[in-house]
């Protein structure tokens, strides 16, 4: 049974850490969370990318959150990458199983999946 | 909507667009019926743009958090044989007591209804995109109830570890479907 006890333990562990983290956010996944994006299946993709970066260790480089509609429905999900100093990239019709491959070929192996990409789509 | 719980999701970020800190959402079930209601502290809407909040044809995307979210919602629970309401005020008339509150009602055993589905992913979600609001979450099943406050989380936590933290929300995620699994 889960008890606010191990939510102490996690502050307790975390308080070494935070003065590591001060580089936080050099990455951000922002994934479309509008009406259009949900309804697309936006919900399992930010879950994915959640889970599938805390999996892959990346959670001290890696922000996950959300916006709203960026004006290109028809591709939802849609999932932007910010990285510092690298231009945008903005996946769209994104599923689960694509941000897994996310996580390990851009965040992890640092290489654009260009046909996942919006560019390949365009427009 | 595929699931009642992505409206839930959807009309939730309509409060966090209005500048809400405490976002309550409560789902109420027997064995013929579901009500759900979702609830902020937000800017609150003004009379004229809540009376043409249902209508999607009269949103324009200049005007803030509306579009089709409230209308799917609204279509979903009429077509069960359900009802749906929205109140709603506006912090230049209210500046003590703002905010909106989107209620709505299902017949669960109607062809037309949209199953729950994956509550606990909209909480986790919520919780992961707005760690800096609250979020008090209920829902009453027939002899039983599952519930969450991220006021109680957060003054465990103090301040310098986030909802968000990847641990916290894993932690989050167990507790709730725990409850749900019980």
């Amino acid at each position: 049974m889960k008890s606010l006890a191990e939510l102490s333990a996690i502050r307790e562990k975390m308080k070494e850490k935070v003065v590591l983290r001060e580089g936080t956010g050099e990455t951000r996944v922002v994934v479309g969370m509008a009406t259009c994006g949900i309804a697309a299946g936006a919900r399992p993709v930010l879950n994915a990318f959640v889970e599938g970066v805390s999996k892959a260790g990346l959670t001290d480089k890696v922000t996950v959150t959300q916006t709203g509609c960026i004006g290109v429905c028809q591709y939802e999900p849609v999932v932007e990458i910010f990285e510092a100093g690298k231009e945008k990239v903005t996946y769209v019709k994104m599923t689960a199983d694509k941000a897994a491959e996310v996580i390990e070929r851009h965040l992890k192996g640092g290489h654009v999946i260009s046909e996942y990409t919006i560019t390949n789509y365009q427009l | 909507m595929k699931e009642l719980s992505l409206n839930i999701l959807d009309i939730a970020e309509n409060s966090v667009k209005a500048s809400a800190t405490l976002i309550t959402i409560e789902i109420a079930e027997d064995e013929e019926t579901l009500s759900l209601s979702v609830e902020d502290d937000g800017t609150g809407m003004k009379e004229d743009f809540l009376a043409a909040v249902t209508d999607p044809f009269t949103t324009t995307r200049t005007t803030r958090n509306v579009g089709l979210g409230i209308p799917l919602l609204k279509m979903e629970a009429e077509m069960t044989g359900g009802s749906f309401s929205i109140v709603s005020r506006h912090i230049s008339d209210c500046p003590d007591s703002h905010g909106t509150k989107t209620s709505a009602s299902f017949f669960k055993n109607h062809l037309d209804m949209t199953p729950l589905g994956d509550i606990v992913s909209t909480i986790v979600a919520l919780i992961q995109c707005n760690p800096d609001l609250d979020f008090v979450f209920h829902h009453q099943l027939p002899g039983r109830e599952i519930a969450l406050d991220t006021r109680e989380l957060r003054s465990v936590l103090g301040e310098e570890v986030p909802l968000n933290n990847a641990d916290v929300i894993v932690w989050i995620k167990e507790y709730l479907s725990e409850q749900y699994s019980d």
